[in-house]
Formats: structure tokens, sequence, C-alpha cells
């Protein structure tokens, strides 16, 4: 069986051959017309297929993460193209088939792909048009499209498979082309039921980890008991001598074990690991000494946004406020998976890791394959949220595919490796300052982040794990920092609000003693927690309500509206009982995706320090909707999961390395500890761009929670997470 | 049943002569009052929530899922349940109205402010021997807390326990300042400070005694048998003298260890003890190592030859429980107990084999059945360990052959000989107490996932 | 070799009684349902039901479950024709990733037929040990309410962009 018939089957339809979406020479000349992805892959077809039997492909180079995109982008497609959504079939990331999307990562799925899709076909759409109305004999402008067909005023019909021969979809999508009217749509902005949700709940094969290809070996790793230790020595004859063990493969550091079943591969595993030698490692700071060792780490400044810092600083009572938030993980509850087959010539690569081509690049270095004998596709996995362990899998997957060709090879993470080994969201401190003017408003503004990398992926083979551990190792290319307007570490340290004079500085930390990459929302979490703590700082020193505050210092109508909807749903300003505060925050992702306003009310025990989150109220805009309950999952997942972050969560520690090794040392939210209700409300701007907002709720959600608690407690807790010992240090006895 | 009811009576005859014979049952009533500013001063309330924490004052006056020493859980005894009270400074419910003085005398004597004798569950047969400043800080403690309103519930004892005068009897019968080097008693010279702060701890208001101390048929500690071993809450609380059966000695440090948090070599706590454990996160390092000095020294100097080390052999397994007893160990327990012990890179919380465990070496199979039955819940929001609860899936017959194993595999001594007993006994009451789908009661939902 | 009961047919399966029903299940019965998350007994991914009480197939040795019907979320119904509470989860859209859903699903079926009408707090407290990363904690409760017969104590959660 070869690889690319395996896929048909993981996909479960018809046959496609694969296109190779290059970029064409006008697209390189004018890519500013075409919107989202397009200038990447201006074809139609790279985006829309019409089958002679008039099925309707889409293909995105964007992967389902559980964010919900396989069902947004359907909907787009199927209400442009005037078909029934589920007569659509999808193709995700493949490295053969799909455009070059990059990574699915930072709220850019909507906005990219969508968009891209939404406008190739309307482009398929004006074609098919075209072909019927030439078929017909009448003006294409009075045909509808509708059901998977075109039909004229007359009634006749002409269905998509009829005229698809007709239309050539190989070409570019016309700069010219027109969506469909918002006003007219059927599908999109409506809660379409997710449609991968059936075979999740009901054991259909969904996930990497599900597939089996005939002929499949189970493989182990065996990883050192500490980062940077070497493997010096291992006795691994016995252990290859057990039954239905297969070999025993050792590559410098790098050392796996495979087996034909996989409950042999753990066993098999197992003892390995008691007869390997290590040696060494890279210390670590102890946790006391975590934000220490951060401040004195050397960094390069850049100053990111100067305002009106010609004049002289205002005089004007001046605040100072310094936070600090410890490494956190993604803590996937799948770990790491991938599946992988070398055929002695071309390597095909099942991975949910969030980049197919980047990790294509990656593999091809490290096994000095060409890029076109590699083949990499995109399966799902258990949600990521940022770089964990996927890529590191895959490569392993690939390592041992290279070292037994023939036999797909099925590379299966434990938990512990999962937790020790994925790249962790940086420690950061940031340091706020500003001056409030007699008129109460904000008069200068100083703020400076000290971060570490928040992107150390693919495309460079140093990235992945393993390859770092080879005989011949990689190094890990030197950690960079992401540009703005996007920013990494900086990612949101520019408010949105009015400032008259103001200076935001980004000190990159170029070395980090754990390892660390992107954890959705990368800095922003951690500037919107500084920011709106220290907003709500500011208001209280002059007196003023925090939306009253906040308001007073913005002019963005949409970032207004949002703040004013979830003040006003929330009941913002009603007296709560004792021990019960409220907190508000608002930020607007990356400073140009979607907006999110937060308010959330909490519960306090006093004697403890626990904080308990009670309810809260989002108020969302994420451009035009196209699945209303696709938006209100992420935003709740958003809330959940930043609320675990921000109460519970930090990798443990010591001078050896991480000790947070599993979920009995690494303590997440579990249901008791879940919000009584969480209400999001959704403006919905018809017509006009998606603005990505999977990762918008992680930010406001640590601010809302530190202004509660401050109203709850009384205290003002600068630092994340705010566990109930730091709570209730705080607040004393 | 039927013995209970002849012991109960035996014990009311005892306590109510003893009671006669000291004519000692009637206290006053205290009057109402509170703390002045100068008793609440923030030092001592600081002092005062340390204490507490060593106290455990929470663990028994704050129902499962209720506020914070608002009472309300019950305290199981051999003689019906006692609910501890509320203690937060309501003035109705709790001790609001209380001056120093009805706190102290309530500490030291067992009388509440209404001149009412308590049950002896609260400990102040251990309390009796704190010094005067550290009730002060307890009661600056106490008085400083949210007030809550919440009744104490009626305790559930048999006539004639719950006619409270007998209590006099049996305080006179029982109750004793402790004798506490360096605080009650002269010091002892060849002890530095450290210990003594210790013996003050573990004597007066850590009260280890309470539960590591075997109780004669009166419920009353048996002092010439101090830290021979004792029960709690069903459980064994094993030895904490040189009778302890413990594979590996107990140094001050290791001690210490297990106290804040887990010991490498010897592993945690479980059942009524995890909520010990709990409490110290709130301790400075340096009480609890006072406590874990003291507490090594009756363990007696250093292994004395009864201590054989771990152990780990191999199992003949022509019987055929064992061999079923070895499969559920290999399926079910190894991946982490086999993983090499958490200090070493294994799964964390784990010991380098379940030879390190005390529970393998007691008299009988109470305590592995118990943690096999309900697992150890994880805790909130903080490290620590997560074990499945097996009762939801293995039989009794299971329970017994998987039990069998591991004392034949862990411990040189034998097969338990009462064995079936223990898991017949123990288990009874797993089916009801499902902590996944039958009860959703707090305390069941505590148990560990079952596997 | 013992034989295993799945989802109502028995299988002689070919491995040692100490595996771990949690790999026979994948690997030699082919079901994806029970997922691997820790293999350590503290997340619930892998959640089946053995006579209809929840248990942890990743700690599960086959060999104790001679005679004792499994199920999992297979046995419950298939995507095309889903069972009562795998409906109710797609009717709520309760999964994100879906790594976590079957064994919430399987754990709160066990709890529904123990207690077919479970309060919001009781719902809470049975899935207390089951982990999801994902955040799909109000989706999951508003599907078991809906499975008990009634709304979620949370009821409907979304306003606004309704067209
Ligand atoms: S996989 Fe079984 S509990 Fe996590
Ligand atoms: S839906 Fe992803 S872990 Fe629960």
């Amino acid at each position: 069986m070869t690889a690319f018939t395996r896929r048909t089957l993981l996909v479960g339809g018809a046959l496609l051959v694969g296109i190779g979406p290059e970029r064409t020479a006008l697209a390189a000349d004018s890519p500013s017309k075409l919107p989202g992805s397009l200038p990447e892959a201006p074809r139609i077809d790279a985006w829309i297929r019409i089958g002679e039997d008039g099925a309707v492909t889409v293909l995105t180079g964007k992967a389902e993460l559980g964010q919900g995109i396989k069902t947004a982008l359907i909907q787009v497609a199927a209400e442009e193209l005037g078909v029934a959504p589920d007569s659509v079939r999808l193709v995700t990331a493949d490295t053969e088939l799909t455009p070059n999307e990059g990574y699915t990562a930072g709220s850019h799925s909507m906005q990219d792909s969508a968009t891209a899709i939404r406008h190739a076909a309307a482009a398929a759409r004006a074609l098919l048009t075209e072909a019927a109305g030439r078929r017909l004999a009448v003006a294409p402008e009075t045909l509808t499209v509708a059901g998977g067909a075109v039909a004229a005023p007359d009634g006749r019909r002409l269905a998509f498979g009829e005229i698809a021969a007709e239309v050539a979809l190989d070409a570019d999508v016309p700069a010219s082309v027109r969506p469909r009217d918002p006003a007219t749509y059927a599908i999109v902005g409506r809660p379409l039921p997710r449609v991968d949700i059936p075979a999740k709940v009901a054991g259909g094969a969904a996930y990497v980890q599900d597939i089996r290809a005939p002929g499949m070996v189970h493989a182990r790793i065996v990883r050192p008991p500490r980062p940077g230790a070497r493997l010096v020595d291992v006795d691994a004859a016995a252990v290859a001598t057990r039954p239905g063990v297969v070999r025993i493969h050792r590559d410098g550091s790098f050392l796996a074990v495979l087996a034909e079943r996989e409950y042999a591969a753990v066993t098999a595993m197992r003892a390995l690991a008691q007869v390997a030698v290590w040696q060494g490692g890279t210390p670590v700071p102890e946790p006391d000494a975590l934000f220490t060792d951060l401040a004195s780490r050397d960094a390069t400044r850049s100053v990111i946004h100067e305002a009106g810092t010609g004049a002289p600083a205002p005089a004007g009572r001046r605040l100072t406020a310094q936070y600090r938030r410890r490494y956190q993980m993604h803590g996937s509850i799948g770990p790491s998976c991938a599946v992988a087959e070398f055929d002695g010539d071309r390597l095909t690569v099942w991975s949910h890791a969030q980049g197919m081509f980047p990790l294509r690049k990656a593999l091809a270095e490290m096994l000095a394959l060409p890029e076109d004998r590699i083949r990499c596709i995109h399966v799902e996995g258990s949600g990521c949220y940022g770089h964990n362990g996927a890529d590191d899998a895959a490569g392993d997957a690939a390592l041992l595919a290279k070292a037994l060709p023939g036999r797909p090879v099925r590379v299966q993470y434990t938990r512990e490796q999962e937790h020790l080994w994925e790249p962790y969201g940086g420690a950061m401190l940031t340091t706020a300052s500003a001056a409030l003017g007699p008129d109460g408003r904000i008069a200068d503004w100083d703020y400076a982040v000290r971060s570490p990398t928040h992107l150390t992926r693919p495309p460079g083979a140093g990235q992945l794990l393993s390859a770092r551990m080879l005989e011949t190792p990689f190094p890990a290319p030197p950690p960079k920092a992401l540009a703005q307007p996007e920013g990494g570490g900086d990612r949101n340290a520019i408010p949105l609000y009015r400032l008259p004079r103001a200076r935001v500085a980004h000190d990159f930390v170029t070395d980090m003693p754990l390892r660390v990459s992107a954890l959705r929302s990368l800095g922003a979490y951690m500037n919107v927690f500084s920011i709106e703590s220290f907003l709500d700082e500011l208001a209280e020193a002059a007196g003023a309500d925090p939306v009253a505050f906040r308001l007073r210092h913005l002019d963005d109508p949409r970032a207004r509206a949002v703040i004013e909807a979830a003040a006003s749903r929330f009941g913002w300003g009603t007296i709560l009982p004792k021990n019960r505060g409220a907190g508000f925050a608002f930020a607007r992702y990356k400073n140009l995706a979607a907006y999110c306003a937060l308010a959330v009310e909490v519960a306090l025990e006093r004697e403890s320090g626990r904080v308990r989150l009670v309810r809260a109220q989002a108020a969302v805009d994420a451009g035009e909707v196209v699945n209303p309950h696709g938006i209100r999952d992420q935003i709740e997942g958003g809330i959940i999961q930043a609320m675990s972050w921000s109460l519970f969560e930090a990798v443990g520690h010591d001078a050896e390395g991480p000790t947070s090794r599993d979920w009995s040392t690494y303590p997440i939210a579990r249901f008791p500890d879940v919000p009584d209700r969480i209400d999001v409300h959704l403006i919905d701007r018809p017509g006009s761009p998606f603005l990505g907002a999977g990762e918008v709720a992680q930010g406001p959600t640590a601010a809302a929670l530190a202004n509660a608690i401050r109203q709850a407690a009384g205290v003002r807790l600068r630092e994340l997470p705010m566990r109930p010992e730091l709570v209730k240090a705080a607040i004393g006895v | 049943m039927q013995r209970r009811r002849i012991a109960v009576w035996l014990a009311a005859a005892a306590l109510a002569s003893a009671a006669g014979l000291g004519l000692a049952a009637w206290r006053p009533a205290l009057p109402p009052g509170g703390p002045s500013p100068a008793e609440t001063a923030p030092d001592l309330v600081r002092q005062g929530a340390v204490l507490a924490s060593l106290g455990y004052c929470a663990s028994c006056h704050t129902a499962e899922g209720g506020r914070p020493y608002a009472g309300g859980r019950g305290i199981a005894t051999p003689f019906g349940t006692i609910n501890a009270t509320n203690i937060t400074p309501d003035p109705e419910t709790g001790l609001g109205h209380w001056t120093l003085a009805a706190f102290t005398r309530a500490m030291r004597e067992g009388v509440d402010r209404d001149g009412r004798h308590l049950y002896p569950a609260f400990p102040y047969t251990h309390y009796a021997g704190l010094s005067e400043p550290d009730i002060a800080a307890l009661y600056a403690f106490v008085m400083t807390r949210e007030p809550v309103r919440a009744e104490a519930k009626a305790n559930a004892l048999p006539f004639p326990l719950s006619w409270r005068p007998l209590i006099a009897g049996w305080k006179l019968l029982f109750v004793r300042t402790p004798t506490i080097p360096g605080a009650t008693a002269p010091a002892d010279p060849r002890r530095d400070p450290e210990w003594h702060r210790g013996a003050y701890l573990a004597e007066a208001l850590s009260h280890c005694g309470a539960c590591h101390t075997p109780r004669n048929w009166l419920g009353a500690e048996i002092r010439s048998r101090a830290y021979a071993g004792g029960v709690a809450d069903g459980w064994w609380a094993p030895p904490l003298d040189r009778s302890s059966p413990s594979p590996l000695p107990w140094s001050r440090d290791d001690l210490a260890r297990y106290l804040a948090d887990w010991d490498p070599l010897h592993g945690g706590a479980a059942g009524p003890m995890r909520p010990v454990v709990d409490a110290h996160r709130a301790v400075p390092a340096g009480e609890i190592r006072a406590l874990a000095a003291y507490v090594a020294t009756l363990y007696g100097p250093g292994p004395d030859g009864s201590r054989t080390g771990p152990v780990d052999r191999a199992v003949a397994t022509e019987a055929s429980a064992l061999t079923r007893g070895a499969a559920t160990y290999a399926g079910a327990c190894a991946v982490c107990h086999e993983s090499g012990g958490g200090a070493a890179g294994g799964v964390p919380y784990t010991t380098p084999s379940l030879g390190h465990r005390t529970t393998l070496r007691a008299p009988d199979a109470r305590n592995l059945i118990l943690v096999l039955r309900d697992g150890i819940a994880p805790r909130d929001h903080a490290p620590g360990p997560i074990m499945p609860a097996y009762g939801t899936l293995l039989t009794q017959a299971q329970m017994t052959d998987l039990a069998a194993y591991l004392r034949a595999r862990f411990s040189p001594d034998g097969p338990w000989p009462t064995l079936d007993a223990t898991v017949r006994d123990v288990m009874r009451d797993a089916r009801p107490r499902d902590p996944q789908t039958r009860d959703p009661s707090p305390r069941a939902a505590r148990a560990g996932p079952s596997p | 070799m013992p034989n295993l009961t799945v989802n109502g047919r028995t299988h002689a399966v070919a491995a040692e009684p100490e595996t771990p029903l949690l790999y026979v299940l994948r690997d030699e019965l082919g079901l994806n349902g029970a997922k691997f998350g820790c293999g350590l007994g503290q997340c619930g991914a892998c959640t089946v039901e053995v006579e209809g009480r929840a248990v942890l197939s990743c700690l599960t040795p086959i060999g104790v479950l001679e005679g004792r019907p499994v199920t999992t979320v297979e046995g419950l119904g298939s995507p095309e024709n889903p069972g009562p509470l795998q409906a109710a989860f797609i009717a709520e859209n309760a999964a994100q990733c879906g790594y976590c859903i079957a064994g919430m699903v399987m754990r709160a079926h066990a709890l529904l037929k123990a207690n077919p009408h479970p309060d919001e707090a009781e719902i809470r407290a049975a899935l207390r040990l089951n982990l999801c990363r994902c955040g799909t904690h109000m989706r999951i409760l508003a599907a078991v309410a809906r499975a008990a017969g009634r709304e979620a104590d949370h009821g409907p959660t979304t306003t606004g962009a309704a067209r």
C-alpha cells in the first residue's frame, strides 16, 4: 500500500491529484490586490475543485486543531458556491495537495484561509455562471447558483457536474472577484454543527493516534532524565531479544525501541530506560531565583513604539509596577504521536503539528532528503494550543522510518515525555510606569517587556528535539524575535489606548534555561495581563471606575462597543457580597485581530486564598461571524484555559530541570473549578473582514481575574499564576 | 453491634461512678465577652495561624466542601459520631462570645463556655500541655476568622454516652497534663532546642499520639504504650516507636520531607494523614524539622536489626492466586510503581519499589486495601500524588489475589493471616461508595479515579 | 489467552492477562474510542465501562475482565447513528479537539445509569477526575444535562450574531 492511497483511506474520499499550487508571475507582481492567503496561492484550483460528478472539494493549508476551522471553512465555501455544507469535502494541510499556508497559528486561519477560499469560491462561481450562460445562451448576470446547480430565470438548470469540464479552475482568482452580498447569506453566520464531532464522540477514526497501517511497528522513545543529559552507555542486548521487539535504535543520545505490538513497545521502553546510563545536564535556576535570573540575562532592546517623547515628561502622579509570569505548559491531553513511512525513496509523515510545510523543510534538512521526496500530511491530534511535542514526534517517526524502510512507524510519546520535553511558554517580566495628568487621564506611559523567544518551531532541523541529540547533532538555531505588528514576546505590548506620550520597549532575552516556544497567544497573555492590571491600578489612583477609565482613553468605536456590551450585560457596578469581586479587562488581539472585553466575578475564600471564577461575560467582535458557536466555543475554551493558567499553573522546576512530569505535578483546572456560567456576546459585522478570535480571551482573562481579586481580597497580585498561596500571602492571616 | 452495646454500658457505668466519686461534673458557665484589641494584635494572629496549622484545627472543624472552621465534620469514634463545632467567632453559633479565659478552659480542660463537657475527640488531653502564650495566639487567630453562621450538628452517640456529665468521670480517669521535656517537665540535657521544640509540638499541639497511640476500651490513650500504633478513621496509624515495621529507618530529614510533602524513599501520606501533611504547607520548615527531629528519636537509633530494608523478591507462582495477582500488578501497578521512583526520573510520587512502603509490612492488609479501594484523589490545585481507585474494578477475590502477591513479593513477614476477612470488611461498602457514579457526596468525589 | 466481551461481542484475545485493556481495545480490536492520555490513571481519556461502571482502561489488566462485559463509546452508537448521550454531545458542540470526549461520554454514561437525573453539582463531581485541556467544560456540562432531560443550569450562553 502506498502512502498516497493510505491518505485517501484516511480522508475517506475520492482521489485527488497533486497540484503544486505555485505562485504565478502575475500574483508575484500584484500580491497586494488579493486578500488572505491568495497571494501565496492565487489559482482557483489551489482552493476549490469541482469534480465531473459536481462534487466540490475545498483545500486549505490550515489544519483542524479543535478550533472548528473545518466547519467554518466549509460554511464559507458552501455559501459562495451555493451547495449544501454536507456535500463539501475538505482537505486540510498536506504538502502534496494543499496550498502552503505556513503554520496554523496566531488566529490566522479565518483571516488567511477563509478569505482565500471565499474569493476562490466566488471566482469559481463566476466561471460556473459564465459556462452555464454560454450553454443556456443567457446573460450570466441573470443566472442564480444554488443547490449545486446554476439556474436560469426560465427554470432551466445545469448541475455543476454538467458544466465542470468547461470550467477552467486553473486560472488565477481575479482581483475583481465579487463574493456574495452578506444580506443573502443562508449558511454563513449560522451555528452549523461541527462536522468533526460525530466521529469524535462515537469512536470514528479522527486522530493521528488512530492510524493503523498494515505492517506498522510501534515505537517508543527513551529520553534522558533531564534536559541536556547525554547517553553514555546502554546495554540493550537483553531488551533487543525480548519477544516482539523489532529493534533498538540508537543514534547519539536518541534512543528508541520498535516493536510489533504496542504493549511490547511500552514494556521494552521501560526495560530500556533501566539500562540506559546518562550523564550531565543543563542547570536551571531554582524557582526562587527564576526572576532574578531572567532579569540578569542578556537581552537586546528594541523600542517598538514611541510617541510624543519629543516633549519633556509631564508632571503628575506617577505609578510604577512590575509583573511576572512563570513558565507554563501546553499540556495537551493526548501526548504527541506521529506515523511515518519510508519506501526507500520517499518519506511520508502523518502528523498533528501546526505547519506541514515547515515540518517538511526541517525533516529534509535532518535526513538530507530533497523536500520533494517528503510528504507531510496533517491529521488531527489532541488540542495543541501552540508548539507542543507534535513536531518532535514527527521528527522521531521520520528518523525511525528512515532506519526501517518499508514499514510504517508509529511513535507515541508518554505523558511524562510530553510534559517534560514540550517547549513551554516562557517566563516573562514586565515593567509599567505611567503618569496621571490633572484631568485624570494618562499623560505619560512607559512600558517594557522582558521575554525570551516565543517561536522555536521548525523549519530548522535543530528545532526538532531529537535532531539535537544525534551523533552528529543539529544545533538549535539562535532564537529570533517575531517582528511587530504581530510580535512575539511583545505581542500586544502596545496599548490600544490613547496615550499622548508613550514608549514601549521589548527586551528580547536570547537564551533561556528551559526550552520555550509558542503557547496560545504568545506574549499577549502576559502583556494584556500587565497592561490591563496596570490600567486598573491607574483607574484606582484616579478614583475612576475601571470601565469608564478605559472608555475615557479609547477612540476605536469597535473597542468601545465590546466594552460597553460586556459591562452592561454583566451588570457592571452592581454591589457584590463580601468576598466577591468583579474585574474587567479588554484587548484587541495583536491590535489587529478580534476585540474582546471581559467582565468576571470571583469568589474568594480568605482562609485559604482560593479564588473561584464564578461567572464571566465576554463581548467579542471578530468581524464577520461565520459560525457563532465556533467563536463562542473558542472564547469559552480560552477563558477556562486561561483561568487555569492564571490561577493554578506553573511549571515546577529545580536545579536539574522541570519537575512537572505529569498531572500530579502539574495540576490544571477540573470540573468543580469551572465557572457557573460563561456568556459570550458576539457583535457581528457582516461584510467586514474576518478577525481571528482563537486566542483573544487569554490575556483579558488573566487581567480580569487579577482585577477581580483586587476587589474581592483588597490585594493586587502581579504574578502569574495567582495560586492560593500567593493570594493568601498577600491577604495575610 | 452486641459487643459495642455492652462496651457502651460498661463505659457508662465506670464513668458515672468516677464522676460521682469526683463530684466534678459541674462546671460554671463563664461570662460572655470577646477579645480586647491587644488580644488580637497582628503578630499574635500570625503566630496563631501557624499554630492552628500545626494543631490541624481545620481538618476537624471544616466540613468537606464547607467554610473553614465552621464545623460540621463528623468524627467517627468507636462509640459513635461526634460532630465538630463551629469555631469561627460567630456570636450565636460560634465562639463570638468567648473570652480568652473561656477559650483557655476549653483547650486545657475540655469544657465549653457554657460549662458543658466536651467529648475527647477534641484532643484537650494533649492541648492541656500548651503554653499560655500559644493558647493566646490560637485565640487571637480563631477570633479574627470570618464569622460564619453554622449551627452545630447533633452528635450521633447512643445513650448513655450522650449524657455529657459522664465525660467528667472520664477526664478524672484520663486527663493529665502531658509530660513534655522542656515545657511541662525538665529539659533533657542530651537533646538540643530543636528536639525540645518538636517534643512540645508532637505531645501537645500536633497531638500525634491521638492517632498513633493505642487506646483502651474507654477510648483513652494508653500512656504506657505511647506511639505503639493506633487507629484513625478506620485506618491503621503505624507505630512511631521502635516497633515500627517500616522497612527503612526514618531519619529526621526523611520525616521532615514526609511531613512537608513526600519522601522519595518512604513515600507519602494517605488516608487521614493526608490532611495533616496538607496543613503543613502553611508551616515554616523549621517547625516541621523540629517535629521530625523529635519523632525520629521515637523510632530509636537507626536500623536495629529488625528492619530488613526494602524487600523485592521473586514470588513462586505455582499458586494460581499469586499468578493472577502478579498479572494484575504488572498491568495495573507496575507502570508507576516500577518506574524507578519519582526521585530517579520515574513517575512522580512513587518510591523506588513498593518494598519501601510500610503499608506492606503492616500487621494486616487494612491500609493496603483501603488505598487500593479508594485510591488517592488529586489535591485541589496543588501538586500531590494521584492514584486510581480500584474498588470499582477489582472483585473481592481479585483484590485478595493482588494483596497476597504484593505481600509475598515486598515483605519478608509471611502472608497476612486475616487477609480474606480484611478484604471482605473493607470492600463491603465499596459499591455504594463508588466515587464516580453512586455517591456524589463531596467525600466520595474526593476518592481517586477508578482504573 | 483471555476472552473479552466488548460491546456485546466476545473475542479470544491473543494477549497476556497483564496487558492493559486500552492497548487491546485499540490495537487488537481496532476500537478508537478509548484514548491514551497518560497511561497513569490521571486523566480519564481512556475511560470505558466494566459491568456498567466507569473504569480507566489504561490500568485495567484484561486478566481481571474474564466474563465481565466491557462497553466502549463505540457500544453507545456510531457517528452515523449516535446514541442519546452522544447525540447530546453533538447537539451541544461538546468537543473542541475532542480527545478527552470519549472518556467524558463514558464517565457520564456510567453516572446516568446510576443516577438518571443528576443535578449540575453531581455532574461536576462525577467528572472531576476527567481532564479537558481545551476548556470544553461548559459544553460538556450542557450535554450531560441535556441527556439527563433538562437544560443546563447556565442555559443558552450566546447572544448577538443571530442571523
Ligand atoms: S489514559 Fe488512562 S487515565 Fe489517562
Ligand atoms: S476537547 Fe480537547 S481536551 Fe477536551
